[in-house]
């Protein structure tokens, strides 16, 4: 093949998960045979779940960096509960579950002590990931999480934001957007949803610690939250990435449209994808095919109220003027952007 | 070795001995002296193969420690009053995960009104917590304790806070036995984790339990602290063949052979009562005290043997449960169930109002009489609170009635105080 | 480790949890016809050889190409690929260059010397084909594959027929043609030229030949040009297209002097008119309706045009004599028919080819019993291709059908299969025909955007002078480029979206060239892999409950 290694792969790009033309070093963890599969069968998520999705994704992907020398720390949420109920688990790797709100803090403890034994030459290198909800990361986890940055201690910290308490009947989070249906933002009312605010995109302030990775990801380009993943592992300090995670109960999609969802977040501009590194953007991933907010808001029945008869023009052009402030701030539709 | 130094600093030192491998800290009087220590020995290198950790919250404290014991390795923190229940949640959750977490609690009042003196509100409140308690009566003995903390929590797989009294013991400069390197290597081996973080073995700890099994699980924590009643004075017994002096234990009698009056208490105010007692058996009373030392798990039979001789009881604590009285008292009289004993509680010392032997004579003197009340509380200021719970009466907005009542008692009175 | 009981768990251990109980509908993978294979007459397995192609395995793509066309080569240039028309990636950017593709495996199989394998064994039955051309030739090679002694009987001197005679040199290079009519009598086929048969049942039971032979397939084109009657002087020269372009085949060069008008709108005019440029005459086409009603392939109008060739749209001849003609104006009535307008123009013309359509020699059919002629003068044949004589089949021009090069090496195949069956006493009935996998079932977010590669022209000097090839090949870089372009449409191309995506690794993968296989243990039912399969290879099918 090497003759061949010039050509692209414009039939699927690196847009598929695997490809058979590829070369095996170019091929996603994904679409390994023996990837690790660190979150198996089995486990209780809803039909179509995107945290689940994206919980493989990430954590094969850094199983794969670390040659699978990795312990993982969970937050209380969907996640854990889906994924540990008495009597089976579904994790294969090392696993831990203490709070909601202090996963950073004992993922910080976990890389204390890896330390020391490393230290003694009692232990290998094994690395730390904690992961959590938007609700345990962006809420009631945020103090933990901000000490683990401002330290700088040795863990990648990922969030799932699916916006809203979903293992609790879908409510409001700090990571909700604005206009949502949620159990505690009803459609009623002359601010119907969740109201507007001034937002709390945690990556950015991720970013205002300056730690020496950040990145936004989402399970629709698998690639690229694999090649994040793998970078963040190759780094030392704290770092996070953020990836998006669609949840069919709580967003009103249907279950197959869980990477459809996560993508049009992505093209619409709603959602950007990028990293950076100690407190500056280095790249953004370019809207492919730019979509008006609508398109995104529309599948949605957690927007639905925005719709109907009387379409709530206003509300949907203050959602577009996000997405273009995304698209301004980051880029989302430059040529660098890569 | 014998040294002179503060209650804080033979802690910090006693710790340092039993090379803990992950410490986590954040400021909170009065334990901040003992972390100020051991930081102070990581950062020079006296202390090795230790990461000192400056959380940002007795919560993520905590959680720090959940991580690290997790992941195998010794793991010490402190803290105190407002902190330790900032941290519950967390505390909760080490004991209910199993992890041999030790941790030192200077014990404080609790707030509001925020106050930073001594009593046992902090540590009495987390009497259910799952964690064993263990009380230090001077700084030998909470320098000791901890020393045996880490073996106890290691070898049941069980968190354990060793209590002192906060300024009392904590800031007292008295003089202590610092035991050799060599001692306590003896005495304590390494830490070999129960369950452990490890890539080679992964299991997942902490799993989501429902009712098919969470009662069992409860259970078995009991019963665990069930096997700590057997397995305290057995330490107590090994430290004192390696260190040569008696520490720990469940309980510890003083002069109770022919009392007809048992004195029940925790903590350094052991020591008062002690020389109250000496004094009044001088007197010709038949006195004597019985010191608690393993709150948690509480040595029922061990009390009871205590008191089977006694005609009645007093159990004089820094606690006070709001709504009924004592706290250490209620597990007193479950203890002589059916002993047809009296007992009698007194609420002392809240906040660091000074314990006197004279209002312990006075007080014993009373209970020799019978002449107590079921719950009493020693040397309260009646015409202050009288007064306010007159005001009270009078007037819907009395205002906070702390600031009235330090109105009430004025600076001077607050100075005797 | 002597773990503590319920809080703490062993790994993996979920897998006793078999959540496929949760399904309503479940997943199923199946493969769908793509477009491209459902329109190709010669029912290729266009996606199936491409598959092969994106890979670099020419020869291999070459074999599945041949498996249903043998003349790779010959198809990359003059099949007119309405395959590429019902192309999915031309609701993308632009249809997969199908054809290109096609020519440079063709082109590949030459330059290397592949050859087709001899036939397993032989089933001792006899075949007698009659015209070597494209649709007689296709069937030689079906047969001769599936072991049937074959014998190609043609009138004319080479092998081709209207390959040959009726496209020119600049279409279809001269080498091309020889090297893959060689290749099949290299399978063992015998090959009679100069033969001419004149009676089809004495010709199959004579044993001079070869014979007797158990059946025929008749596939002798349609060579007779059409005449107009047009009214014309003496010394007017008035030829018919099909004699002018098998004359250019031969030494004598048709004389047809500087102004020659093609009549006609056909490809057939367009070829008179570009070859008699190339001669250095001046053509002009005269064609009664407009160039959009014409029948010719607009891309072959618009080459014509580039190179100078003349067009008279809506016009008719009404008289021809001695170096001049007479054309009438004609307007299109509201049904898009032309009428004459009373208009008159002249034109000057040293000759005048008629390109009016063709007839079929139908003369070695006399006396058969059984066989039936329509009205317009082909052969009536069944589904199967058969004559109203048993054992006699017939496809190509002389059958009623579009008649291209394609459709006829299509009846080939298909007269094969169903002699085949006859010879043994069983009927061929081919296996039911997937769903076309329609645009709508495709997810194309997963196809990069990569334009057509456009095929390299031969510049305009050199078109208007010589019979050189117009259109050049694609070198390998560009047809692996063009082949990787193909959306798989329908078929599993094994690119792990469906192993990827599932939430509940409930997808097995089974490793190269094996595809994959659902868990149904754990299979959930969420439908995700349907949602993100690329190619619509995989649908959702109700669970019964």
């Amino acid at each position: 093949m090497s003759a061949l290694q010039t050509v692209k792969f414009y039939q699927t790009g690196t847009f598929t998960v695997g490809n058979r033309l590829l070369a095996q070093e170019d091929r996603s963890v994904q679409a390994n045979m023996q990837r690790t599969n660190s979150l198996n069968s089995g486990h209780r998520a809803c039909q179509g779940c995107g945290e689940a999705l994206g919980a493989r994704y990430a954590i094969d992907a850094a199983m794969n960096a670390t040659n699978r020398q990795l312990i993982a720390a969970n937050a209380t949420g969907c996640l854990e509960v889906f994924s540990t109920p008495y009597p089976e688990t579904s994790w294969q790797i090392p696993w831990i579950h203490s709070l909601f709100g202090n996963t950073a803090a004992v993922a910080t403890g976990i890389a204390a002590a890896i330390k020391v034994k490393k230290q003694k030459g009692q232990g290998q290198d094994v690395r730390v990931v904690a992961q959590g909800g938007d609700g345990g990361t962006t809420d009631i986890g945020f103090g933990c999480l901000s000490g683990m940055f401002e330290r700088n201690d040795d863990v990648l910290y990922i969030c799932y934001d699916n916006g809203g308490y979903m293992n609790t009947g879908v409510q409001r989070s700090s990571a909700t957007p604005s206009a949502a249906r949620t159990a505690t933002t009803m459609p009623l009312g002359p601010e119907p949803g969740n109201p507007f605010g001034q937002g709390k995109f945690v990556p950015a302030i991720a970013m205002a610690h300056e730690i020496p990775y950040v990145a936004t990801a989402t399970v629709a380009d698998l690639r690229d939250l694999e090649n994040k993943v793998t970078k963040a592992m190759s780094l030392r300090g704290a770092r996070y990435i953020h990836i998006l995670v669609p949840c069919p109960l709580g967003w009103g999609t249907a279950s197959q449209d869980t990477i459809k969802m996560a993508r049009l977040a992505k093209e619409t501009g709603i959602f950007p994808v990028f990293e950076a590194e100690f407190g500056e953007v280095k790249s953004a991933l370019a809207i492919r095919r730019p979509l008006p907010v609508e398109d995104y808001l529309r599948p949605q029945k957690r927007f639905a109220h925005l719709f109907g008869k009387n379409p709530a023009v206003a509300t949907i052009a203050r959602i577009q003027a996000q997405a273009d402030k995304n698209i301004r701030r980051y880029g989302l539709l430059s040529k660098e952007a890569a | 070795m014998l040294k002179q130094c503060e209650g804080s600093h033979a802690v910090a030192e006693a710790v340092a001995l039993c090379r803990p491998e992950v410490i986590c800290a954040y400021p909170i009087s009065p334990q901040t002296h003992i972390v100020e220590g051991i930081g102070e020995m990581v950062k020079s290198g006296e202390l090795k193969d230790c990461e000192f950790i400056n959380v940002e919250s007795e919560f993520a404290a905590m959680s720090v420690a959940i991580g690290s014991s997790a992941t195998g390795a010794r793991t010490y923190t402190a803290t105190a009053s407002q902190g330790l229940l900032y941290m519950v949640e967390a505390v909760y959750n080490a004991s209910g995960l199993g992890l041999p977490i030790v941790m030192t609690v200077a014990n404080r009042a609790i707030g509001a009104p925020i106050n930073i003196w001594n009593d046992h509100s902090d540590s009495l409140s987390q009497r259910d917590c799952g964690w064993i308690q263990l009380f230090a009566e001077t700084n030998q003995e909470a320098l000791d304790l901890h020393i045996q903390a880490f073996k106890l929590a290691e070898e049941l797989s069980l968190p354990v806070m060793v209590c002192m009294d906060g300024f009392i013991l904590t800031h007292a400069y008295e003089r202590v036995d610092m035991p050799t390197q060599e001692q306590v290597d003896a005495f304590l081996p390494p830490y070999e984790p129960r369950q452990v973080l490890d890539v080679n073995e992964p299991v997942s700890i902490g799993a989501m339990v429902g009712p098919e099994a969470f009662m069992e699980v409860r259970y078995l924590a009991h019963a665990k602290q069930m096997q700590a009643l057997d397995l305290i004075p057995q330490l107590a017994q090994e430290f004192k063949a390696v260190f040569g002096r008696e520490s720990g234990g469940l309980i510890r009698t003083y002069r109770t052979e022919d009392a007809e009056t048992i004195v029940i208490a925790m903590g350094s105010v052991l020591g008062t009562i002690k020389d109250t007692v000496d004094e009044m058996r001088e007197a010709g009373h038949k006195i004597g005290v019985l010191g608690i030392t393993s709150f948690r798990p509480f040595p029922l039979v061990e009390v009871a043997a205590a008191l089977k001789n006694c005609k009645r009881f007093v159990v004089l604590e820094k606690s006070l449960a709001v709504g009924i009285g004592g706290i250490v008292a209620t597990n007193v009289r479950m203890a002589v169930t059916g002993m047809g004993l009296r007992g009698y509680t007194v609420v002392a010392g809240l906040g660091g109002r000074a314990i006197t032997m004279k209002s312990l004579t006075g007080l014993f003197e009373k209970a020799g009489r019978d002449e107590l009340d079921l719950v009493n509380f020693l040397d309260l200021d009646w015409k202050v609170v009288n007064k306010q719970l007159e005001r009270e009466r009078e007037k819907r907005r009395t205002g906070p009635a702390a600031e009235a009542m330090l109105r009430d008692v004025g600076a001077v009175a607050a100075r005797n105080y | 480790m002597q773990k503590p009981f319920a809080i703490t768990l062993n790994p993996g251990s979920s897998l006793a949890n078999h959540t496929g109980s949760w399904r309503t509908a479940r997943p199923v993978y199946l493969d769908r016809l793509p477009p491209c294979n459902n329109q190709c007459p010669a029912g290729e397995d266009i996606q199936g050889w491409l598959f092969h192609a994106e890979s670099g395995s020419y020869e291999a793509a070459w074999r599945h190409l041949t498996r249903d066309n043998p003349f790779a080569a010959i198809m990359g240039r003059v099949c007119y690929h309405t395959c590429e028309s019902a192309c999915n990636r031309g609701k993308i950017d632009e249809a997969v260059g199908i054809n290109s593709v096609e020519r440079f495996l063709g082109d590949e199989a030459i330059k290397r010397g592949w050859k087709f394998a001899a036939p397993a064994q032989e089933s001792g039955k006899k075949v007698l084909i009659v015209g070597a051309g494209p649709s007689g030739m296709s069937a030689a090679y079906h047969l001769r594959k599936l072991g049937h002694a074959v014998t190609v009987m043609d009138a004319g001197p080479f092998m081709g027929g209207m390959m040959r005679f009726g496209i020119p040199k600049y279409r279809l290079p001269r080498e091309v043609l020889d090297a893959e009519m060689q290749r099949i009598v290299d399978l063992g086929v015998t090959v009679k030229l100069n033969s001419k048969v004149d009676n089809i049942l004495e010709q199959m039971k004579s044993a001079s030949l070869g014979g007797p032979f158990d059946a025929a397939f008749l596939a002798v084109g349609a060579h007779i040009g059409k005449r107009a009657m047009i009214p014309s002087g003496d010394a007017a020269k008035i030829v018919d297209a099909i004699s002018v372009l098998r004359s250019m085949e031969g030494e004598d060069k048709p004389m047809l002097g500087r102004r020659v008008v093609v009549y006609g709108g056909g490809n057939t005019a367009i070829d008179v008119a570009r070859s008699v440029k190339r001669m250095g005459a001046e053509p002009i086409i005269v064609y009664r309706r407009t160039r959009d009603k014409a029948p010719a392939h607009d891309f072959e109008i618009e080459e014509a045009l580039q190179e100078g060739v003349m067009v008279k749209w809506l016009s008719t001849i009404k008289q021809a004599g001695d170096h001049q003609i007479t054309i009438e104006k004609m307007a299109l009535d509201d049904k898009g028919f032309p009428q004459p307008t009373g208009e008159f123009e002249t034109l000057e013309a040293d000759s005048v080819v008629l390109a009016l359509g063709q007839d079929v020699d139908l003369g070695l059919l006399n006396g058969v019993p059984g066989l039936e002629v329509t009205k317009d003068g082909v052969v009536k044949v069944g589904a199967d291709l058969m004559t109203g004589h048993p054992g006699i089949f017939a496809g190509g021009d002389m059958v009623p059908a579009e008649r291209n090069v394609t459709v006829a090496v299509g009846h080939g195949k298909k007269a094969a299969k169903h002699i085949d069956a006859w010879l043994s006493r069983t009927t061929y009935a081919p296996p039911p025909k997937h769903e076309v996998a329609q645009f709508e079932k495709l997810n194309p977010w997963y196809y990069a955007d990569a334009p057509k590669t456009v095929r390299p022209m031969l510049d305009i000097i050199r078109r208007q002078s010589t019979f050189e090839e117009v259109q050049g090949g694609l070198d390998e870089g560009n047809a692996l480029f063009e082949a990787r372009r193909c959306l798989s449409c329908g078929n599993c191309f094994e690119c792990d979206n469906c192993y990827g995506v599932c939430p509940d690794n409930a997808v097995i993968k089974l490793g190269p060239g094996k595809r994959f296989q659902f868990n149904y243990d754990y299979c959930k039912g969420c439908g995700m892999c349907v949602a993100e399969c690329p190619c619509g290879a995989i649908k959702m099918e109700a669970e019964e409950i």
